[in-house]
């Protein structure tokens, strides 16, 4: 029970770690109809940053250095290519995010080279026990950040003004335009925003447990992918609760190991794909994604 | 070497040709035939002059022209973003070693199984499984959205890599096996088994490979371009503008998209075969995301829906980091594994990201695309005012209603 217990509570703060990634992707695709399959690699951007600069500018100032690296990074992105590609089929834009993610992971994967950059978190490698139930106290200060972060978001999304303009300019793209909503300018602030999102999924998602920044993170960014799609890509409480799923079958994967040895060896790491996958085949858009309808 | 060069031809077949276009376009119509005769003895004559590394570098392009050809028909025909192409590749070159390969220790690690059957039976049943896995994907391909499909499919790729590291009795695990030799009807694709000269050139696996690969490229690139020029091709294309438009004309959309799905993964099983007899081992970081990728680079490239253009593009991102390597002391910027400066396969793959960036934002008909374009205006040109004379009759309306099924301006038009 006690195991349960605190698998459950890894998986939860796991889970809130990809479901800042995955909500920054929904943004993305319900603001600019791409599908971002650059986020791992603006994530890895983040926690590389944060980890060369921590040494020389102090950890404090090199985080904010890095969520704005990973920021202007994404909005340039969204300028100089997505922008100027509006009202292409979503295929191509998503291969082309696709380009940009090759160039830019290859950079980094050339400048990480085999090490592990550590970075160091004010807060170390210990971890706390709740009532013998352990975990780490990155883990723990990730979940409440990002609760505070989602929250946030909730909110901006329901009563700012950018929160409205981004839900018209979803909901229909071209009367939003006519009643004088600047398309560009929402694209561009989720591109922001998402790149902020990143950035502080990257700061927590390289601390204890996990041992530094290393070409791995990209794959572990990866996992947020499934959160999106699971909780429907253009549902922004879907991207929540998919992350915090897969959070939560990738603890449970990786916890139960023993008891699942018949799956494999490193089973958590293709559990969430696998729920996915089982997930997309009974709900074709996800738990919460607007279902298309077309009546013929 | 291009099925879009019939394009023309297409708009001439809906009404009878004017007099004297015929033999105004008979020297182009001849030329056409000329250079492929040309192009195919060039080919067939290679092995004859050329060292072994561009045989090797000419099977494995081969086998990436195969791949990129049927993930074309998913993809760039049909709209169907897969990026599950690499697990397709592993399920063809996995069946194909565990059913060709021997039983065997493989030091003091858990036995290797292997069914020692004839090659071309791993190779046909490789292909029928890769087509099998497809067909268990495709009820969740086909109920899927274009990018919801893209997403799903990478959690094949990952599940495909986790099977190979854990299924070690089939797959050799992590450190992969070594892949069993082609042969067919006793004549073996190896090394000397039974030694062969032709025209006193010594015929050895490089040279026996790359004629196998220029017959299946060849068979995979001739049963595509037919494909795609049959009822079930146009079918394809509809899906891809537009599902409801093709459900309207009575297009099974479902059962249509779960065909292209068979069809694209025996492709890919297939190339994996391929790939599997031109490295020699199969291992499972030969079939990663980064695979997958690749394989969309190089349709990309070619230009989406072109089977020529896949040809095209397979073979320039098969070739690109191999030739880097090669001339590594020769080019700037690129050094051998190792030394400072940029390894070879890193240089290939910053160019061909921002080729993927700058063919989407300028050229979304890719090399296939971008010689069309070139055609045309040469042919424009060279033809003069008289050039407007057999569109101005009738045959206007219909020849412009006749575009060839993979002309890249169609899908020109479409992707932007």
């Amino acid at each position: 029970m006690t195991q349960f217990l605190s698998l459950l509570l890894n998986g939860i703060s796991l889970g809130a770690i990809y479901a800042l990634i995955a909500l920054g992707f929904v943004i993305i695709f319900k603001a600019s109809e791409v599908v971002s399959f650059t986020h791992g690699s603006l994530l890895l951007l983040g926690a590389y940053t944060i980890a060369r600069l921590s040494d020389s500018l102090g950890f404090l100032p090199a985080v904010l250095v890095g969520v704005l690296v990973t920021a202007v990074a994404a909005i340039l992105v969204e300028r100089f290519i997505i922008n100027r590609l509006r009202g292409a089929p979503v295929i191509s834009l998503a291969i082309v995010t696709i380009g940009v993610d090759i160039i830019l992971l290859t950079e980094l994967i050339r400048q990480i080279g085999p090490d592990i950059l550590n970075v160091p978190h004010p807060w170390g490698g210990d971890s706390v026990r709740i009532g013998g139930v352990g975990i780490s106290e990155n883990r723990l200060i990730a979940m409440g950040v990002a609760g505070v972060l989602i929250i946030a978001f909730f909110v901006a999304f329901k009563y700012s003004s950018w929160g409205v303009a981004m839900r018209a300019s979803a909901e229909d793209g071209e009367a939003a335009a006519l009643m004088g909503i600047r398309q560009g300018r929402v694209s561009a602030l989720a591109w922001v925003v998402a790149g902020v999102l990143a950035a502080v999924a990257a700061l927590f998602l390289v601390g204890a447990p996990t041992p530094g920044v290393s070409a791995a993170a990209y794959t572990v960014a990866l996992r947020a992918f499934p959160a999106a799609i699971l909780g429907g890509l253009d549902s922004t409480g879907g991207a929540l609760v998919g992350g915090l799923l897969i959070g939560i079958t990738e603890a449970m994967a990786a916890g139960y190991q023993d008891q699942l040895s018949f799956l494999g060896r490193g089973f958590g790491e293709v559990a969430p794909y696998v729920v996915m996958i089982i997930v997309l085949l009974v709900r074709p858009s996800g738990l919460f994604g607007t279902k298309e309808l077309t009546r013929v | 070497m291009s099925d879009t060069l019939s394009a023309p031809a297409g708009a001439g077949r809906a009404s009878a040709p004017p007099p004297g276009s015929a033999s105004r376009r008979s020297p182009a119509r001849l030329l056409k035939p000329l250079l492929l005769v040309a192009l195919l003895v060039v080919l067939l004559a290679l092995p004859l002059y050329v060292e072994e590394f561009w045989l090797r570098t000419g099977f494995a392009v081969a086998g990436a022209i195969v791949g990129a050809i049927g993930l074309n028909l998913l993809v760039g025909t049909t709209g169907q973003l897969s990026l599950a192409h690499a697990f397709f590749l592993a399920v063809g070159a996995v069946s194909y070693t565990y059913i060709s390969g021997e039983s065997g220790g493989l030091g003091t690690r858990a036995a290797l199984r292997g069914l020692e059957l004839p090659p071309i039976v791993g190779m046909v049943v490789g292909v029928l499984l890769a087509g099998l896995a497809g067909l268990l994907f495709s009820p969740i391909a086909a109920r899927l959205r274009g990018i919801y499909l893209g997403v799903a499919s990478l959690g094949l790729v990952f599940i495909g890599v986790h099977v190979l590291n854990t299924w070690t009795p089939v797959t050799g695990g992590f450190n992969g096996r070594s892949v069993p030799e082609f042969s067919l009807f006793g004549f073996s694709f190896g090394n000397d088994d039974p030694q062969l000269f032709v025209l006193g050139v010594p015929f050895r696996a490089a040279e026996r490979l790359w004629y196998l690969g220029l017959v299946l490229a060849l068979l995979a690139y001739l049963f595509a371009r037919n494909l795609l020029r049959s009822r079930p091709g146009r079918a394809l294309q509809t899906l891809r503008d537009s599902e409801v438009a093709a459900s309207v004309m009575g297009v099974n959309v479902q059962a249509y998209k779960a065909r292209v799905f068979l069809v694209s993964s025996m492709y890919a099983g297939l190339s994996g075969v391929m790939y599997a007899l031109s490295i020699g081992s199969i291992a499972p970081e030969s079939f990663g995301l980064t695979v997958s990728i690749l394989y969309l680079a190089m349709i990309v490239l070619g230009g989406l829906g072109s089977v020529a253009g896949a040809a095209l593009g397979a073979a320039f991102v098969t070739a690109l980091p191999l030739v880097f390597q090669q001339f590594a002391d020769v080019l700037p910027l690129v050094s051998a594994p190792g030394e400072g400066g940029v390894a070879a396969g890193i240089a290939a793959r910053y160019l061909f990201g921002l080729a993927i960036i700058l063919v989407v934002l300028f050229e979304p008909g890719g090399l296939a695309g971008f010689a069309n374009r070139f055609r045309r205006r040469g042919r424009g040109s060279a033809r003069g005012p008289g050039s407007g004379s057999p569109s101005a009759g009738p045959a206007s309306a219909s020849s412009t209603t006749v575009p060839d099924p993979s002309d890249p301006p169609a899908q020109g038009s479409s992707t932007r």
